[in-house]
């Protein structure tokens, strides 16, 4: 990790996270650490099959207070999550199963219990009788069945189609060579430490019920519980407390919240659910899963002309709210371009219903998936023309003097010099001395792989682009509201939520970096929509762009009002003082922001009589100049051994090169940065949720489901670029989700630069010993090496 | 996931711990370490009505020295057995260093592993080559079994409801013994894919290869062990351990068969080291 920071505590300083001491002590505040007097326990009673009808459910007797099932529950509205997107088919998801069962997991019977435990020995006594279907697991197979539906007031099993052909016959006219390849991802559960949790009472005083939940989106949830519940939204209160982590699982309104929700209004208790990590791998096992037809036109040099894409999404069940199932496919559609130059480009996405769980968004949305597809294939091209993969991938990116870049699926890139950062990675990891050592020969006869990846990230996409996709919900301006309180300190209150991102520090030294205010005097209040203005929330790496906006907005109100209450009390011309470090000075003396507050709240006979009545306290909405995303971009570099005889993989050195616009803190950029790559290291070799011919998932612990630990995860040197965004504030560009989406790009370049001499190439995650040892044997069987490594 | 409710009981001595068992027959399991059975609770895929736990038993957390032997206790854990090396018994814990993570080894024990029978855990491999008898007692007094016997099938020690493991006897090696021990996991701490352990002591005319980590108890690879006794490492060729790979475990895939032939020669390979 690099030293990169400016000193200080403003914008660019390395300052320590302020939300880590309650965390490495143990005293953050989670959900499941609560308890509330007369508190009861939920379970569900989960579908034990993939796709059924309810013949019927017969609950325990003397249960009618403690077991529930859909039709007990009539004032819940069923969640529908339609899109504008052509052909959008809405499916129509009911918190407890309704007459039909459509994955394994899907909740069928709530019990409520004094303990988990009883709740769970009820569960038990629920009994079901299924009319079994054949169950719809593969996304080809469901895609061309219409004998079998998993909505059956569908024609077919298509939520969706996107089609878009810019000069691809054009284009694909001129090439030399055609590269044609099959490229999928596994299905994968996201896996954030802490699962699901609700926990719902009414309070009577407030004559509100409250939620706590551990979401993303706060103010979004409290819409979701009102619309689906059908009470009034003032009477729904959200707080999201420490949440162990988002990753998009924690970003829609959850079937399991409104049962809880519903509950606490019929009882008048407390309630509370939490998922477990069983729950969460069989039911929650959502994303990832893309399936990738592509065929390359490029010169004989590699130059990429034109690309053919046929894209199928696995989409599982249901169609979330509110972001919907459209939001996959809509960003695999434009994104699958990556950061390159071309103008031809044929796509044909199509997102199938399967009996899985529903598709949700995943830290990356659809751009692991199609940056994984088209680095591959830049690769591929490269073999196919006999050159070096990293000077194609040089030669194909977007240069600096076409910025501002329309790309052939007319997304808008910023800014950047995407060449200058695969340069500096390929300089930074000494790709000259790996390709000498590759050459060389291990002593312990593993065999050397190098790998480069690049991409470029949309971040904090707005209104045009959601509304271009017609979700439930378009986010638009972000608000906040920054205060000075008497004393001097500042409370500052964001709509999004920070779990992981941290943002109490970087919101933090946003305000210092306008007001000058020490860090440890800004108090970061978010997560509670009873004391915070509205957002969408945390999604989309949007919130230091959105949320951080309205901060720099609302501090800088507040200075002229500042300027005037402390020339007053230094009795000097407004025009003459100066707001520093603080305080507000002018040739005579300065006067800090405590002085001033002490004025404003407790001494009005010291203010000016023209003063002005907003007062220290200043409500902002922000969105950036131009909302279709400040992209970010980043191109790693990795040398890999491969051990041919176990199939084992090893990360030897690994670089990141990124650029996010100006950096508010490196240590939280590197940090997210870290966190992303391992997640994106599950996804290349580890994480997998695989169904038999039933629908049946095949992990449901982690024994069965691997995810890296500590010692999987190696030492990662970070680098940074800084190139402003022309659209944001201070030119901040979001980065949350760019650590996830290049490592399955870059581990199997660089398994592929490996195998080469064996005439070898991997495509599919996770790159399992088990799979690699078979390509290998498979390729000994069928002939000698062949060719020296490339 | 949260247990169905059972009855606990600590058991004060053997004689106490198979009395408890016989109370509930069918429904009553020893309690070890727990780092089995402890999921299986919470999964509700083990059901007992009582759990007869074993960790305060005195006698089960002994480690002797018998002379040509040591004696371990079935209740020391895997943690005692890394911190503490056995002299001529130096395999021990340096098997015990390797398994899953220290937060297992802190309460796992030597004894809860071999009754759990899986075949992927490191005791019964490595037990099993060491050539170790298993005591056991049960109501009808005691028995010992070779550990390499001991494991019927995947997950049955072949223990009635009413025995318990009372200790594991291994033989000291001689000074000039080679112990070569090979286990592939996809990531640490995980239960392997392959494994295998050599031990070759001319001195006392022993030489036992097994392959570990199969849907079946460790196999003993008796062509590789004497290959290699009479041959050394060069004598185990590649065709005659992949052979011996097809007997212990016939109808493996391309790739299976390869990863477990490299544990077998990683282990060889290990042992000359």
């Amino acid at each position: 990790v690099s030293e990169h920071g400016k000193p200080g505590q403003g914008v660019g300083a390395r300052v320590p996270r302020k939300e880590d001491a309650r965390h490495l002590h143990g005293r953050g505040q989670f959900v499941s650490d609560m308890i509330l007097p007369g508190q009861r326990e939920v379970a569900f009673l989960r579908s034990p099959v993939a796709h059924a009808r309810l013949a019927g459910v017969r609950k325990p007797a003397g249960s009618p207070d403690s077991v529930f099932v859909r039709t007990d529950m009539p004032e819940i509205k069923a969640i529908v999550a339609p899109s504008t997107l052509p052909n959008f088919k809405i499916s129509e998801q009911h918190p407890l199963a309704h007459g039909k069962v459509r994955f394994v997991g899907e909740p069928i019977a709530m019990c409520v219990g004094k303990t988990r435990a009883e709740a769970e020995d009820l569960a038990e006594q629920v009994q079901v009788d299924f009319e079994e279907l054949p169950a719809l697991v593969d996304a080809y197979g469901s895609k061309n069945n219409s004998s079998v539906l998993v909505h059956e007031e569908w024609p077919d099993n298509l939520f969706l189609t996107l089609s878009l052909d810019n000069g691809f016959d054009e284009m694909s006219k001129k090439a030399d060579v055609v590269v044609k390849r099959e490229i999928q991802l596994s299905r994968q559960a996201m896996v954030p430490m802490e699962g699901k949790v609700a926990l719902a009472y009414w309070d009577d005083r407030a004559n509100q019920l409250i939620l706590y939940a551990s979401t993303q989106t706060p103010h979004i949830v409290r819409v979701g519980i009102s619309r689906f519940l059908g009470i009034p939204e003032e009477q729904v209160r959200v707080i999201s407390p420490d949440v162990g982590g988002g990753f998009g699982y924690k970003c829609i309104v959850q079937p399991e919240e409104l049962c809880v929700c519903w509950l606490a209004l019929r009882y008048r208790r407390p309630f509370r659910y939490i998922e477990d990590r069983r729950e969460h791998l069989v039911a929650g096992a959502n994303s990832r899963q893309h399936h990738y037809t592509l065929t390359a036109y490029a010169s004989d040099k590699g130059r990429l002309l034109a690309l053919d894409a046929q894209v199928t999404i696995d989409g599982g069940a249901y169609s979330n709210w509110p972001f919907t199932i459209g939001l996959e496919p809509g960003q695999a559609t434009g994104n699958l371009p990556g950061p390159y130059d071309f103008r031809g480009y044929r796509v044909r996405t199509h997102c199938v219903a399967t009996n899985k769980p529903g598709f949700m968004p995943y830290r990356g949305v659809a751009r692991t998936g199609v940056c994984f597809a088209m680095e591959l294939m830049i690769d591929a091209i490269a073999r196919a023309v006999g050159r070096d993969p990293y000077e194609v991938r040089l030669e194909n990116l977007v240069r600096p003097d076409q910025m501002p870049y329309d790309n052939v699926a007319k997304k808008h890139y910023d800014s950047g010099d995407y060449p200058r950062a695969l340069r500096m990675a390929m300089e930074k990891l000494d790709y000259p001395k790996w390709r000498e050592r590759q050459k060389r020969g291990e002593p312990d006869g593993r065999l050397i792989g190098i790998g480069f990846a690049s991409y470029c990230e949309q971040s904090a996409h707005g209104t045009s682009v959601f509304a271009a996709w017609g979700l439930p919900m378009i986010p638009g301006y972000d608000q906040a509201t920054v205060k000075i309180v008497p004393g001097g300190g500042v409370e500052v209150r964001i709509g999004v939520h920070s779990h992981g991102q941290g943002m109490e520090t970087t919101m933090a030294q946003l305000v210092h970096e306008v007001l000058g205010v020490e860090v440890a005097r800004v108090q970061v209040v978010h997560g509670d929509t009873g004391t915070t203005p509205f957002s969408t929330g945390t999604y989309a790496s949007r919130s230091i762009v959105m949320s951080g906006g309205a901060v720099v907005n609302a501090c800088k109100a507040l200075l002229p009002r500042l300027r005037k209450i402390g020339s007053f009390l230094l009795k000097t011309d407004e025009a003459d003082v100066r707001t520093e470090k603080g305080s507000v000075a002018g040739p005579s003396g300065s006067v800090s922001y405590a002085d001033i507050a002490e004025a404003w709240y407790l001494r009005p006979e010291r203010l000016p009589l023209d003063v002005d009545r907003a007062g220290l306290e200043a409500s902002v909405a922000f969105k950036p100049a131009r909302d279709t995303g400040a992209f970010s971009y980043a191109s790693h570099a990795m040398a890999l051994a491969v051990d041919t005889e176990t199939g084992q993989v090893e990360i030897l050195d690994y670089v990141v090169v990124e650029d996010c616009g100006t950096l508010v803190n490196p240590m939280v950029v590197e940090g997210q940065a870290l966190g992303g790559i391992a997640q994106g290291i599950g996804t290349a070799l580890y994480e997998e949720q695989q169904y038999d011919a039933n629908g049946q998932p095949s992990s449901s612990t982690f024994a069965d489901y691997l995810i890296p630990g500590p010692t999987e995860i190696p030492d990662i040197r970070i680098f940074h670029l800084e190139t402003p965004s022309p659209y944001t504030e201070l030119g901040i560009k979001g980065m949350g989700e760019g650590g996830a989406i290049a490592p399955p790009a870059v581990i199997f370049n660089a398994v592929n630069n490996a195998l080469t001499p064996f005439g070898v190439e991997v495509n599919e995650t996770p790159l399992t010993p088990e799979k690699l040892l078979s390509a290998l044997e498979k390729a000994k069987e069928q002939e000698t090496p062949k060719r020296e490594a490339a | 996931m949260k247990p169905a409710s059972f009855d606990y009981v600590r058991a004060k001595d053997v004689a106490d711990a198979v009395k408890q068992l016989v109370s509930m027959p069918g429904d009553a399991r020893p309690l070890a370490g727990g780092q089995s059975l402890g999921p299986m609770l919470n999964l509700r895929l083990a059901r007992p009505k009582l759990l007869v736990d074993l960790c305060r038993i005195e006698s089960l957390k002994a480690i002797s020295n018998e002379g040509d032997a040591w004696r371990i206790g079935a209740s020391v854990t895997h943690a005692q057995l890394e911190d503490r090396p056995l002299a001529g018994c130096e395999p021990i814990a340096q098997v015990a260093r390797s398994i899953a993570y220290r937060s297992v080894r802190n309460r796992g024990t030597i004894g809860g592993s071999l009754a759990h029978a899986d075949p992927a855990a490191d005791w019964p491999l490595a037990l099993s080559t060491l050539d170790s008898k298993v005591v056991i007692a049960g109501k009808a007094g005691q028995r010992e079994i070779a550990a390499e016997q001991l494991m019927r099938s995947a997950f049955d020690a072949g223990l009635a409801e009413d025995e318990i493991i009372e200790s594991i006897r291994v033989p000291k090696l001689s000074s000039g013994s080679a112990w070569g021990y090979y286990k592939f996991c996809r990531k640490t701490g995980e239960f392997p894919d392959a494994a295998a352990a050599v031990l070759l002591d001319p001195e006392r005319r022993v030489a036992r290869v097994f392959a570990g980590a199969l849907d079946r108890p460790p196999q003993p690879l008796p062509a590789v062990a004497r290959a290699l006794a009479e041959g050394g490492a060069e004598a185990a060729t590649p065709d005659l351990v992949g052979a011996a790979i097809d007997r212990a475990a016939p109808g493996l895939g391309p790739a299976a068969r390869k990863l477990r032939a490299t544990a077998v020669q990683r282990a060889i390979r290990n042992s000359l080291s």
